[in-house]
């Protein structure tokens, strides 16, 4: 007698999220898409993971960025990977772009999400195609949309408000790279979870280039700092 | 004569006997009436000669604005001015009842208030009540020993800051602020930003909306800047306007005025003693 009802040892589902990754954050520019993610994979309240690649190539179009469940994100990978990988052996000359790619994300994510075992991430997808931009994000629930500029995570509320005030259409690589600097800094100070090693991915019609880790220059000499209690003894 | 016993004089403040009643009504099911907050953006800063405040004006009951132009800055001293987020009912009581004990203060001691008796008096009231009254305040202002900046929370913890943000928009407006801050700001660049900050809260958070409140503490000297910009004016109005219906008859018309103008007449004997 098959049993119907789920029992105690049905709990293959994702319940809550172990190894996490935070923000990812992405932008369009004038010849592509620049994302910016950190390199931190935190165990709970520990820093478990300093150097977790958040920022992968998908296909010779598109780059993912993921926050959430690391090994979610693995699993994704394995799953997108697949994908390319049986879109190359019809060679056929085609080959997916960035939309498909989104779209085949939302589909997945959706459907997990029904089954009431989510992949616990969220992800930023972007890409050129025939000299077209596509920026997107797909949340764990199958939330998706696309815009000029995207955040995940604590990058919704600190990110996004600088976003929609000085990004605009055409920036140069210079630009975008200082906006997202910019994003990554505040990030950096404001959120738990952040560590000072990120990496810069850019994709243009031309390819891919994931930069090697690298730290910002952050900024503590605030005289209030120094002596934050010069007129109010004995608070902090 | 009957036995009356003495009963106790009703002691002042917080009667924390109800909690555990309201508590197993919400279990059981009812639906707790919900508070007027000021799901906010408020911001602070220090400048060159002073510190600014920013408040943007929305208070919500739920997911209703209950007033698009509430005010947010309160005034505590003629040096020191309060912004308050959190139940609007505890940041006006809370700020009141420190801004009348300050006044008494000054009497008592004749000198201009501090910053920090402000503090200590907010701050010590607040960890008296544990939380429960919800008042998350930037407390900025100019005395003797300088300008300073502090936030205080609910429980009573307090910061020394040179920039400070609170409210269900502080992440929008701290982002403006990491990104822009720096030391010695002019008074004009200083408002501008808070102003960028206030607009940044106003715009990506649904808790703030409205119009941007700023207040400028120097050295002898405040400015009060309410309403400093208007971002969201009433755009639509109808055309139409309002007027009865063609069809109704004016039979009769009467005026009477409310405020009666009185004349003095200068012959009545003054009041005996």
């Amino acid at each position: 007698m098959i049993n119907l009802i789920g029992s105690e040892s049905d709990s293959q589902r994702t319940l809550y999220p172990y190894v996490t990754g935070t923000s990812v954050v992405g932008i369009k520019y004038k010849d592509g898409i620049l994302l910016a993610a950190d390199m931190g994979g935190s165990y709970g309240s520990t820093l478990r993971y300093k150097t977790v690649e958040r920022l992968k190539k998908v296909g010779k179009h598109s780059i993912i960025g993921a926050s959430g469940e690391i090994s979610d994100f693995q699993e994704i990978m394995r799953n997108l990977d697949e994908l390319i990988l049986y879109d190359n052996m019809w060679d056929d000359g085609n080959s997916l772009g960035p939309k498909e790619v989104h779209n085949y994300l939302t589909r997945m994510m959706y459907n997990r999400r029904n089954k009431f075992n989510p992949l616990w991430n969220s992800l930023v997808l972007g890409g050129v195609k025939n000299g077209q931009k596509y920026l997107g994000t797909v949340s764990m629930i199958g939330v998706h949309y696309e815009d000029n500029h995207v955040a995940t995570g604590f990058g919704n509320h600190l990110a996004r408000p600088l976003l929609r005030n000085e990004w605009h259409a055409d920036m140069t690589f210079e630009e975008g790279v200082k906006l997202l600097e910019k994003c990554m800094r505040v990030l950096l100070y404001r959120d738990r979870s952040a560590v000072n090693k990120l990496q810069i991915a850019k994709i243009t019609e031309e390819g891919v280039t994931i930069t090697q880790p690298y730290a910002l220059k952050t900024f503590w000499n605030f005289s209030a700092f120094l002596n934050p209690t010069a007129g109010a003894e004995g608070s902090w | 004569m009957s036995q009356i016993s003495e009963s106790m004089p009703p002691k002042g403040g917080f009667s924390f006997d109800l909690c555990k009643r309201n508590q197993m009504l919400v279990n059981k099911g009812l639906k707790q009436p919900s508070f007027l907050k000021t799901g906010t953006t408020i911001v602070g800063l220090v400048f060159q000669d002073g510190v600014i405040l920013g408040a943007d004006t929305r208070a919500t009951e739920g997911p209703i604005v209950a007033d698009k132009n509430c005010e947010k800055i309160h005034y505590m001293a003629p040096n020191i001015y309060c912004c308050g987020a959190g139940t609007a009912a505890d940041t006006e009581a809370v700020t009141d009842m420190v801004s009348s004990q300050l006044k008494l203060h000054r009497y008592h001691t004749g000198r201009e208030s501090r910053v920090v008796t402000a503090l200590t008096l907010l701050k010590s009231h607040l960890f008296s009540y544990q939380g429960h009254v919800s008042a998350a305040l930037v407390l900025g202002g100019v005395d003797v020993t300088g300008p300073h900046l502090h936030t205080i929370y609910p429980h009573g913890s307090t910061d020394t800051l040179p920039f400070a943000t609170m409210g269900s928009g502080s992440l929008a407006a701290m982002a403006v602020f990491e990104s822009k801050y720096r030391e010695g700001l002019t008074r004009d660049e200083g408002v501008k930003l808070v102003a960028e900050a206030i607009c940044s809260g106003i715009f990506n958070d649904l808790g703030s909306g409205s119009n941007v409140d700023v207040c400028v503490i120097t050295k002898g000297k405040k400015e009060y800047l309410r309403n400093y910009l208007t971002p969201n004016p009433r755009t639509y109005v109808s055309e139409k306007g309002y007027t009865f219906s063609k069809k109704t008859e004016v039979l009769h018309t009467k005026i009477t005025p409310l405020k009666e103008l009185v004349d003095v007449i200068d012959a009545g004997d003054a009041m005996e003693e």
